[in-house]
């Protein structure tokens, strides 16, 4: 029981006639690395949303961190980190700013607070850029910062919606050694993506269509299972037979 | 309440770091005040006259003079005809005419009543009030001396003697200062607490924020309280600027009228919160507030009397919090007023905040659906 963080039963969402997941169950161990990966529309942040407790699940339930999402999505928040993929902090405050005043909404205080801001900007190696304001960072620097704030509580489950939209390659590999060193720590990381290299680096994957999971396991197998040589290949496959379904 | 801390500092720090609009704060209430206390003048002096003598006699022109010695009527042109009597106040070159007739001064030694006739611009309600008023006037003065000097009496039978209180010399500043600094905090602080939240939204700071165990009530109470504040020090401004620019008197307590300020801003801002509930855009938040700034300069009482209006509209006005602080002001600044007359005001004003905040955080949903 220990080793699940995130366990998800028969987790439904509608809006209005659309069902956006449908009947989705899957447990992510500690330490994970999962990736939710699938087309536009096909249910990807709709999971995320639902199971960070800032959208409530028509059915279904999913326990994330020991909490039940329906039960107590306010508890939920205190355990988990999140970044979306558009910038969320706050451009007209410096780098240190922005972690003192998500360090601060984490319920850190005082010397505790200090010597966490330290811990995670040599972590992230945000030494240099502490007293430049947000909304002059490059892409990767802004990137870097948001997992800063999101990592401040030390959150058991970290959710990271389409973290390197917008972000170089270079950034985007030194993310990767991040997340990695993260999971290896013991943080059970979830992270939505369309880039095939991405989906790679994953343990193991979940691939959605229009709110059905499609396939399961390492990217080997849900390539395998979905009938492609490797997961662009299965990517690609996907997305025709969707198409073909709208059209019949 | 342990996120209020980090919620206030960090609304703090963006407040401070945003300087036009901090400018703007501190440079509206001087120039508004400025304005508006110079230029509102309720009491409406040397309305411009146009004059019609037919008579042209001593007699007539002693008439004249009486008209022109109360300060109120400007004679700036005789004429010959009714025709151009008229054509002047139609032109609005004046706004009164004075018309004596050929018989004035034969009437007046027969004994029969003589007439004056006194022609007002009424498109302008204030200054043909003050017109009418001052014609009355001189007429009365007029007839008390004829008809004393008929009665070989000086001594009048009747006298009714005024006393003006708490503005004594009837100053328009006096009455117009103190309900310039409850209508300049209402305007400034509704504006700026109506884009607190929408600015999150469009900004897409909300987002990262509600995945967060911040409270609701956390969030709402820090966006505000660095703007307390502010009020304070726009309140002081238009306070010191109103004793030694205008001559204003400061009567009452003023650790009194603070602290009943202080509830009136946070109520303030608690309605600009709330407008920034129902709004979805900066934009809407903008007309949202500029919509609501008329109906306080209007139905309060800042400007027309509350008791001169439809018990409907007494009932809205009574919904603005401005209508209670202005009472507040008036009662404190010139009647020097205490605790005992201003209780209710007090109480239905911390009403007004407690409400207000509560609305809003019911409104504001931690969710993105």
């Amino acid at each position: 029981m220990n080793d699940v963080a995130v366990d998800i039963r028969h987790l439904t969402r509608r809006f209005g006639p659309i069902v956006a997941v449908r009947d989705l169950s899957l447990t992510i161990a500690k330490g994970e690395v999962f990736g939710l990966l699938g087309p536009n529309g096909s249910g990807k942040t709709t999971t995320i949303r639902m199971l960070c407790g800032l959208l409530a699940p028509s059915e279904g339930t999913a326990v994330v961190a020991g909490v039940d999402v329906r039960e107590s999505p306010d508890l939920i928040k205190e355990r988990i980190g999140y970044m979306s993929q558009r910038f969320g902090l706050y451009e007209d405050l410096t780098v240190a700013e922005n972690m003192d005043f998500y360090g601060g909404i984490y319920g850190l205080k005082g010397a505790g607070r200090h010597g966490r801001v330290a811990e995670v900007v040599s972590f992230l190696g945000l030494e240099r850029r502490l007293n430049q304001l947000a909304g002059t960072l490059s892409g990767g620097w802004k990137q870097r910062l948001a997992l800063a704030c999101a990592l401040m509580h030390s959150p058991a489950v970290l959710f990271l919606d389409e973290p390197t939209a917008g972000v170089d390659p270079a950034a985007r590999r030194g993310f990767w050694s991040t997340i990695k060193t993260l999971a290896a720590q013991g943080t059970t990381v979830i992270v939505t993506t369309h880039y095939m290299d991405e989906a790679g680096r994953c343990g193991r994957i979940a691939l959605l269509s229009q709110g059905h999971l499609i396939a399961l396991g390492t990217p080997d197998e849900v390539a395998k299972q979905v009938g492609g040589k490797d997961l662009e290949d299965a990517f690609i496959i996907l997305q025709e037979r969707d198409e073909q379904e709208q059209e019949a | 309440m342990k996120r209020f801390g980090p919620m206030f500092r960090k609304e703090f720090i963006q407040m401070r770091r945003d300087r036009l609009t901090l400018g703007i704060m501190v440079a509206v209430p001087i120039i508004q005040l400025l304005l508006f206390g110079f230029a509102i003048q309720t009491d409406v002096r040397h309305i411009p006259t146009v004059v019609l003598d037919e008579s042209r006699t001593p007699t007539s022109r002693d008439a004249i003079a009486a008209f022109q010695n109360t300060g109120n009527f400007r004679i700036v042109a005789q004429v010959d005809g009714r025709e151009a009597l008229d054509a002047w106040i139609a032109r609005g070159d004046a706004q009164a005419g004075i018309a004596i007739p050929h018989d004035f001064p034969r009437d007046l030694t027969r004994g029969t009543t003589a007439t004056i006739q006194v022609i007002v611009d009424a498109s302008d309600p204030l200054s043909s009030q003050a017109a009418l008023a001052a014609a009355a006037g001189v007429a009365q003065v007029r007839n008390l001396e004829i008809l004393a000097a008929a009665a070989h009496t000086s001594q009048l039978p009747l006298e009714t003697r005024i006393r003006p209180r708490y503005n004594p010399g009837l100053r328009s500043p006096n009455y117009i200062v103190p309900g310039l600094v409850g209508v300049i905090l209402t305007i400034t602080l509704v504006l700026v607490t109506a884009m607190a939240i929408v600015r999150e939204r469009e900004r897409g700071t909300l987002e990262q924020l509600i995945v967060t165990p911040i409270t609701k009530t956390e969030l709402m109470l820090g966006k505000i309280a660095p703007y307390v504040g502010v009020g304070l020090v726009q309140m002081t401004t238009v306070l010191l600027l109103g004793r030694f620019v205008f001559d204003v008197p400061l009567t009452g307590n003023v650790l009194l009228l603070y602290a009943i300020a202080f509830i009136f801003i946070v109520a303030s801002l608690a309605l600009g919160l709330f407008v920034s509930t129902l709004v979805r855009t900066q934009q809407q938040a903008m007309q949202a507030s500029f919509f609501f700034v008329l109906p306080n300069i209007l139905l309060s009482g800042f400007m027309f009397p509350r008791q001169a209006m439809p018990a409907v509209f007494q009932w809205i006005g009574a919904f603005l919090p401005l209508t209670h602080f202005l009472k507040v002001l008036r009662g404190i600044l010139l009647k020097g007023v205490g605790v005992t007359e201003l209780w209710q005001e007090m109480a239905i004003l911390a009403l007004f905040a407690t409400v207000l905040i509560g609305l809003s955080v019911r409104r504001f949903q931690k969710t993105l659906d």
